[in-house]
């Protein structure tokens, strides 16, 4: 048969009418749509987009178990590009034009405070996985990362502690914006409480992205030299990290004498870092990777498994797990868990059925959403840097800790409800 | 259980130890339990001064001892010993790691600091009463006083009794805390202010209040110099690095007179080519591997060049003369490079390690320390700089270069092929973008977008210098770092960085053509 044009048309046409054909099973069959709202580019590229690969992991095996109420679940992945109004656009968009169920999403309180209004205009719900400063609680959003009174607060005590050094003297050190502002006012408060004179406290903020940390650690230096022992209480955010560290260890400055302890620093932003001279700053967080429990064990290995499956750079030759990672998983399986008691991805009853849900975290305890204030009950643990990049526990809780979003250490926030206004 | 510990520990207080003075109980308590009975046991077997102490107490510093029923176990290597003989063991299977936090760490660090006082070896004395300096008490007063007593070397021996004064200003009787005080005038450690200035406020004797706060005053005048010379240093550190970033701009905007938007990329381009040798020499030459940095100078100042002298033939030769489009096809560009360079390498950071070498510090006084790295980065920038100037000033390139920017047509006149040169002229540019992408991989941070943080300060540091003056550029980056540096300590980073933005605004209203103008007339314009 030769080919010609007419001939080969057709055949094409054929062939496209069979493949159309062919989709039309699979499109009969109906999916959930899942949305995931993190910045692949940009400034936060390095830390929210290993958080897409969790849900893409987590949504991939929900599936392979049969996915949600006989629905397999469809992820539907935007990349807002680290900028802020561009979060609120493509959230709307993820609402109305793809008609998502729930969205994971969000790292910055900023892009959290711009997407906001979205959800609650549009009812739809949105899963967070970072630690915050609080002072927010939205019927629409779940909170799966940390209120400061699950980091903040008791990494301070531990540090004030006689294992944590007895810390007298503190430098607040963070990025110029709402979170490290908002803790900072909350931690001075509580340290004032405390007995802390507000000459014993040192606030300092560095823009984004700043890289040259050497004045600031000679100010530290100078400080801790003025009496008494000094701790550090970090917020810096993002890449600004790296240059910290190796000016810290460049200098010097050794955990023994001012530690650290950071609340925006896991395994992911030390990678890279030679974290010999860093050993025994610290961390605040609800989960670590180090932690040995068999229910962790599993979870590092099934993200190894899948890094290296999906080639994820970096993480195909090391894989690394963080707080924010364990996050996100908990909220996929928590909301998964909701969906099939309300039998129904409704807004209002998956909310309904989201109260009280209990989740066996990768962290080797039970994670309880709270009946009330749609944050998780989660323990806390305070890590120290080890010479291989790791966290090793210093100090837990013995158990969940109830979140309070709105700090008692707020004047303001007196006689605020612990539960959504708007029901 | 337990009780059969504290009886076996009080026989072992009760009794002389026969051959080692740490018995397995007490290694077994060292390494785990409470904290507090953990650090009494430590102290209590460190104040026997048995050296044979010393490799249990660094395997406890590394996380190699394990625990399992009350005994310690140091792992290493992969063999296992019993921590108070040496013997070799099994590892229980039931073993668990021990949990070394700062508190403990810091003891640990000390003990080994007390046992190492009576070593033989001179540096390794001094270095264990620089380790000690603000972490001595009564327990390790005893220690110290042997020491002191062994010691011949007289600075060492001065020192040692400045450890000891730092014990015995806590004492109870004022006559010994009035000599400690008069003693510790002569230290200029950081450690003795912080001391000094807690005693201060709780000191009941007059006489001796007013020594020790004549002390302290002593001490204040020699910290305060330290303090002053780390200033400068940060100053003219940050002021190498933006010579680094403008250099090549001072060449591609301040002589060619080319807008390039993607002057940043090309630094990022430096370092990951810095990334890339990196990894070579990690994979196939891990032994030479502190020497990386002398093949990545050369590969990031190639690999940038090559980028640039592409740039030029294809894209911006078209453009000479042409401002406005040059700035938009070279921002078009820097997005192209990044995202080609997300594509290649990822959208996250890469890990660039110092070399060993470049790791730690110089202390030059006791409260001043100058990292290598930036020290490194110091006499980099200086010899870029040399080699740059001798580059335009003396050689038969450098004199092309000046001509065709003076005047294009009559270089071309006398048989100059100003096309080549200018591609020549722009790779050199771009190589010496990738010069300081290579430098600044070692201080911060090697993602794609590198570039877009030095953009700004890199034509800041050009304009403000003058455009076209090599020497402009070298005063305004000095001349910033310093800025930036001052403002930075008294008024806080931020402020401190719109404080100098506002200058450059002010001072380029005031003064358009930079400190330094073009003398006679530029044939470009």
């Amino acid at each position: 048969m030769t080919v010609t044009r007419r001939t080969f048309t057709t055949s094409l046409t054929a062939v496209a009418l069979a493949a159309g054909l062919y989709a039309v099973p699979a499109f009969a069959q109906e999916t959930i749509k899942v949305g995931v709202l993190h910045s692949l580019s940009g400034t936060m590229a390095i830390s929210e987009t290993v958080l897409k690969d969790t849900v893409l992991m987590a949504i991939e095996e929900i599936n392979a178990k049969g996915g949600v109420l006989g629905k397999k679940l469809e992820p539907v992945v935007v990349d807002p590009a680290s900028n802020w109004p561009l979060f609120a656009e493509k959230a709307r968009q993820l609402i109305s034009k793809d008609k998502v169920a729930v969205t994971f999403g969000c790292w910055t309180s900023v892009s959290r405070k711009s997407v906001l209004p979205v959800y609650e205009e549009l009812n739809s719900l949105l899963f967070y996985p970072v630690q915050y400063e609080g002072e927010e609680l939205s019927k629409n959003v779940f909170y799966t990362g940390a209120a400061p009174n699950q980091q903040a607060i008791p990494a301070v005590e531990y540090l004030m502690s006689k294992d944590g050094g007895s810390a007298k003297r503190w430098v607040l050190l963070g990025t110029d914006y709402v979170y490290p502002r908002t803790t900072n006012k909350i931690l001075r408060s509580f340290l004032k409480s405390k007995g802390v004179a507000d000459a014993d406290i040192m606030e300092e903020y560095t823009p984004f992205g700043h890289a040259d940390y050497q004045g600031i650690i000679a100010k530290i230096k100078k400080f801790a030299g003025e009496g008494k022992k000094t701790a550090v209480v970090s917020t810096i955010n993002g890449d600004s990290n790296v240059p910290f560290y190796k000016e810290l260890g460049n200098q010097g400055l050794k955990a023994t004498d001012v530690p650290v302890v950071a609340f925006s620093v896991g395994e992911e932003e030390l990678r890279g870092v030679d974290t010999k001279p860093l050993v025994g700053h610290l961390a605040a967080w609800n989960y670590f990777m180090s932690i040995k429990s068999p229910a962790n064990t599993a979870f590092v290995k099934q993200w190894s498994d899948y890094a290296k499956a999906k080639g994820i750079a970096g993480h195909k030759d090391k894989p690394l797990t963080n707080d924010p990672m364990e996050a996100t998983y908990i909220g996929i399986h928590m909301w998964k868990a909701a969906v099939e008691k309300a039998k129904s991805t409704d807004t209002d009853k998956v909310i309904a059925a989201m109260a009280g849900q209990t989740y066996p975290a990768p962290g080797g305890f039970v994670s309880t959403m709270d009946a009330k204030n749609h944050h998780l009950h989660k323990p806390v643990f305070i890590g120290e840097i080890k010479a291989d990049g790791q966290f090793g526990v210093v100090w837990k809780t013995k158990g969940p800790v109830r979140a309070e979003p709105w700090s008692p250490f707020i004047p303001e926030n007196k006689g605020k409800k612990d539960e959504p206004e708007k029901k | 259980m337990r009780c059969l510990f504290w009886i076996f520990c009080l026989l072992g207080a009760l009794c002389p130890p026969l051959v080692f003075a740490l018995t397995p109980e007490q290694a077994g308590q060292i390494a785990a339990g409470d904290l507090d009975d953990r650090i009494k046991t430590l102290n209590a077997v460190v104040a026997e001064a048995d050296t044979a102490l010393e490799p249990f107490v660094k395997a406890l510093l590394d996380e190699a001892v394990k625990t399992s029923a009350g005994k310690a176990y140091i792992v290493a290597d992969g063999k296992t010993v019993e921590a108070a003989t040496g013997k070799p063991a099994v590892l229980p299977a039931d073993a668990e790691d021990t949990v070394t936090n700062n508190r403990m760490r810091r003891e640990l660090e000390s003990a080994i600091a007390v046992l190492r006082l009576v070593s033989p070896d001179r540096a390794v004395r001094a270095a264990a009463i620089t380790e000690l300096k603000d972490q001595v008490d009564e327990g390790k007063l005893g220690l110290i006083d042997k020491a002191t007593t062994a010691e011949t070397d007289p600075e060492l021996k001065a020192r040692l009794q400045l450890l000891r004064a730092a014990v015995l200003i806590s004492s109870d009787d004022p006559a010994k805390r009035l000599t400690a005080a008069k003693a510790l005038s002569g230290s200029s450690s950081p450690a003795t202010r912080s001391l000094l200035l807690e005693k201060l406020g709780s000191e009941p004797d007059a006489t001796v209040k007013a020594a020790i706060q004549a002390a302290l005053d002593s001490v204040q005048g020699q910290l305060v110099w330290g303090e002053r010379l780390g200033l400068l240093f940060t100053g003219l550190s940050l002021g190498s690095i933006l010579l680094l970033v403008a250099l090549g701009l001072a060449i591609t905007y301040g002589l060619m007179g080319v807008i390039n938007m993607a002057h940043g990329e090309l630094m990022m381009i430096g370092a990951y080519a810095t990334y890339v040798v990196q990894n070579l020499f990690k994979n196939y030459l891990p032994g030479a591997f502190d020497g990386y940095i002398l093949v990545a100078i050369p590969a990031a100042f190639l690999a940038s060049a090559l980028v640039g002298a592409v740039l030029e033939r294809t894209v911006i030769r078209w453009l000479y003369g042409r401002p406005l489009e040059t700035l938009l096809a070279t921002w078009g560009i820097s997005l192209v490079l990044m995202q080609a360079v997300r594509s290649i390498f990822g959208a996250q950071n890469v890990g660039v390690e110092n070399p060993a070498w470049m790791s730690g510090g110089v202390q030059v006084l006791p409260n001043l320390v100058l990292p290598y790295n930036r020290l490194a980065i110091l006499v980099f920038a200086a010899l870029v700089l040399l080699a740059m100037a001798a580059l335009i000033g003396k050689t038969r390139l450098g004199l092309f270069v000046r001509a065709v920017t003076q005047n294009r047509r009559m270089a071309s006149c006398v048989g100059v092929n100003t096309s080549r040169i200018d591609m020549l002229a722009f790779a050199l540019g771009a190589g010496i973008a990738g010069l300081a992408g290579c430098a600044l991989s070692q201080v911060g941070n090697v993602g794609p977008d590198l570039g877009q943080g030095y953009i700004v300060d890199s034509f800041m540091v050009v304009v403000l210098g003058g455009v076209g003056q090599l020497a402009g550029t070298v005063y305004a980056a000095l001349g910033l770092g310093l800025m930036n540096k001052l403002l930075e300590g008294w008024a806080g980073a931020v402020l401190a960085k719109i404080m100098v933005l506002v200058f450059i605004v002010v001072f380029i209203q005031k003064r358009p053509q930079g400190i330094f103008a073009v003398k006679g007339r530029s044939a470009e314009a």
